[in-house]
C-alpha cells in the first residue's frame, strides 16, 4: 500500500514538473495561461491524495483553495487582462526555446543534488517529493527570467508558489493559517500585478519589462 | 524452435495484412471527426493493388539505386516491425529484437529513402529529402536518450525482456515511464510524418516531407513505399503498445487461447490507438518546418530528464 501510495504522489510531482517544463516551451499568451490552470489542477489533485493519505483532512482545505484560486480565479483575471490589454500575440523569450529547455534541465538536476544529501535523515517519500517541488520553484524562477512580458513573468511567480504548496503538503505539519495566508497573499499580490499591469501599459504602451529598463537608463 | 518460426511468421504476415487497415482506420476516424463521410477502411488495399498493377515510370536520369531503395526501404522496415513483439514476447527473431536494433534498420531504410530522393535530380526530392534528414537528425537522438532510460529501468535494451519486465508489476508507476511515453510518441508522431510535424495527406509544396521524397515514384515502387510506411506506423505503435501496456501479451510457452488473447489484446491496441492518432491530429495545427526543432528537442529533454529521475530512484 505504502509503496503504490508513493507511487502516485510522485507520479503527480513528475507531471507538475512536466507541466512547469510546458510553462517554459509554451509561446502563446492563451497557450501559457492553459498551461498554468493545468499546473495548477495538477497541484489540487496532488494535494487531495496527500491529503488522503496522510489523513489530513485539512490539506482538503488546501486542494480547494488551489482548485477555487488557481484554476479557477486567477486565470479568468489573467483571461479578462489579457482581453482588456488586447495582447493574444506571441510571447518573446529573452533566450530562445532550446537553450532554455537545457537550463532548466540543469536547475532539476542542481535541485536534486542540492536536496539529496542535506535531507539523509528524513524518509525516501519526502526527499523525492521536495526535489521535485524545488525544481518546480527553481523552474518557475527561470520562466520569470527568460520572459519579457509581464503577464507571463506573473504566470511564473504562480507556477513557483504552486511548487512551494507542492512541498508543503509532501511534508507532515504545515499549519491551516500558514496556508490560507499564503494563499491570501498570493491572491493580493495578484491584484497589485494587475493594477502594475495598466500603469505599465499606460505609460509606456507595452508590457515588455525591457522599456522600465531602458528607462532607468541601462545600457541594453 | 519450429513453432517460434511459425508464430514468427504469422506475425510477419499479421503486420503486412493489418497495416493499410490501420492507415484507412485513422483516415476514417479524421474524416468523421470532421463531418465528412470518408472513404472505406479498406481503401489503402485498394490503392495498394491498383499501384501494383500500374506500369512504374522512372525518370531518364535515375540511376539503379531508385528502383532499388523501394524494396530496401520497405525490407528494412518489415523486418524492424518483425522484430517488435506484438502479441507474444517469445517469437523466433526474439534474440535479436533489441531497441537499438529497431532504431538503426529505421535509420537505414530512412537513410536509402533520403538518396532515392536526390537521385532523381528534382529539387522537390532534394527540399524533402533535406528536410527529413533534418528531422531525423532531432528524432534520432531523442529516441535513442528515451531508449536508454527504458533500459535503465528494465535492466536491458532487449525488447521481449523489457515487456515481460513490465509485466511482472513490480515496476510500478514510475516517472520514468511517463516521461519516457511522452517521448516515443512524440518521437513516433515525427517519425511518421503525422501532423503536427508533416501532413501526410499534403501536395503543399511548402510544407510537404516525406511527399516530397516519394514524389517520383509511381506504380509497383510507389506501392511498396506506401506499404513501408503504413508498416512503420503499425510498428511504433505495437512498440508503444508493448513497451506501456504489455497487456495480454503471450508469454513463453503460452498455449493457443493465450496466443489467441494476445492477437485480440494487439488488434485492440491499434484501434484505440489509430482513434487517439485521429484525434489529435484533427485538434492540432501542422507547425512551421523550424519548430519541428523545438518539438523534438522536449522529447530529448524527456528522455534527458527520465534519466536523471531515474539515477536519483536508484540513490535512495
Amino acid at each position: 500500500m505504502h509503496s503504490l501510495a508513493f507511487d502516485i504522489a510522485h507520479m503527480f510531482a513528475g507531471a507538475m514538473l512536466v507541466a512547469s517544463f510546458a510553462l517554459l516551451y509554451q509561446r502563446r499568451m492563451s497557450g501559457i495561461v492553459d498551461t498554468y490552470v493545468v499546473h495548477s489542477l495538477i497541484l489540487t489533485v496532488a494535494a487531495g491524495w496527500q491529503a488522503y493519505i496522510q489523513d489530513a483532512p485539512h490539506l482538503y482545505v488546501t486542494a480547494a483553495i488551489a482548485l477555487v484560486f488557481k484554476t479557477l480565479i486567477i486565470p479568468i483575471a489573467l483571461r479578462r487582462i489579457m482581453r482588456r490589454l488586447d495582447i493574444h500575440r506571441s510571447v518573446e523569450t529573452v533566450l530562445g526555446i532550446g537553450p532554455t529547455m537545457l537550463l532548466g534541465v540543469g536547475l532539476v538536476a542542481l535541485s536534486i543534488l542540492l536536496i539529496f544529501p542535506v535531507t539523509e535523515s528524513a524518509d525516501a517519500f519526502a526527499r523525492e517529493d521536495l526535489a521535485l517541488a524545488l525544481s518546480v520553484i527553481l523552474l518557475g524562477l527561470l520562466t520569470m527570467i527568460t520572459r519579457r512580458n509581464a503577464i507571463t513573468q506573473v504566470i511564473g511567480f504562480l507556477s513557483l508558489e504552486n511548487g512551494l504548496i507542492l512541498a508543503a503538503v509532501g511534508v507532515r505539519g504545515m499549519p491551516l493559517v500558514v496556508e490560507i495566508s499564503v494563499a491570501f497573499s498570493v491572491l493580493a499580490a495578484f491584484v497589485v500585478f494587475g493594477v502594475f499591469f495598466f500603469r505599465i501599459r499606460e505609460r509606456f504602451d507595452t508590457l515588455d519589462v525591457q522599456a522600465l529598463g531602458e528607462f532607468r537608463g541601462e545600457r541594453r | 524452435m519450429l513453432v517460434g518460426l511459425l508464430l514468427q511468421g504469422l506475425q510477419m504476415a499479421l503486420v503486412l495484412a493489418l497495416a493499410p487497415l490501420l492507415v484507412g482506420w485513422v483516415r476514417k476516424v479524421k474524416a468523421r471527426l470532421t463531418r465528412r463521410r470518408g472513404a472505406s477502411v479498406l481503401q489503402p488495399y485498394r490503392d495498394i493493388f491498383r499501384l501494383l498493377h500500374k506500369e512504374a515510370v522512372l525518370a531518364d536520369n535515375a540511376s539503379w539505386l531508385f528502383r532499388v531503395a523501394p524494396y530496401l526501404v520497405f525490407a528494412a522496415i518489415w523486418v524492424a516491425a518483425a522484430l517488435v513483439p506484438t502479441y507474444a514476447t517469445s517469437l523466433a527473431f526474439s534474440e535479436a529484437a533489441d531497441l537499438i536494433v529497431i532504431v538503426a534498420l529505421l535509420g537505414s531504410a530512412r537513410f536509402f529513402l533520403a538518396l532515392a530522393a536526390l537521385d532523381a535530380g528534382t529539387s522537390f526530392g532534394g527540399i524533402g529529402a533535406s528536410r527529413e534528414m533534418m528531422i531525423a537528425a532531432l528524432a534520432e537522438p531523442a529516441m535513442i536518450m528515451l531508449v536508454f532510460s527504458l533500459a535503465l529501468v528494465a535492466g536491458t535494451t532487449s525488447l521481449s525482456a523489457v515487456a515481460e519486465h513490465m509485466l511482472t508489476g513490480d515496476v510500478g508507476l514510475r516517472v520514468t515511464l511517463g516521461l519516457a511515453l511522452i517521448g516515443l510518441v512524440i518521437v513516433a508522431v515525427a517519425e511518421n510524418g503525422r501532423i503536427p510535424v508533416d501532413n501526410p495527406a499534403t501536395h503543399l509544396e511548402l510544407t510537404m516531407v516525406h511527399e516530397a521524397m516519394v514524389l517520383e515514384y509511381s506504380g509497383r515502387h510507389l506501392a511498396m513505399i506506401e506499404l513501408a510506411a503504413a508498416v512503420k506506423l503499425v510498428l511504433y505503435v505495437s512498440l508503444l503498445g508493448t513497451l506501456f501496456a504489455p497487456w495480454g501479451i503471450a508469454q513463453f510457452g503460452a498455449g493457443p487461447q493465450a496466443l489467441a488473447i494476445g492477437i485480440g489484446a494487439w488488434v485492440g491496441k491499434l484501434a484505440v490507438a489509430g482513434l487517439l492518432l485521429g484525434l489529435f491530429e484533427t485538434s492540432i495545427a501542422k507547425m512551421r518546418v523550424f519548430r519541428v526543432g523545438e518539438f523534438l528537442g522536449a522529447a530529448l529533454l524527456l528522455g534527458l530528464l527520465g534519466t536523471l529521475l531515474l539515477f536519483v530512484s536508484r540513490n535512495l
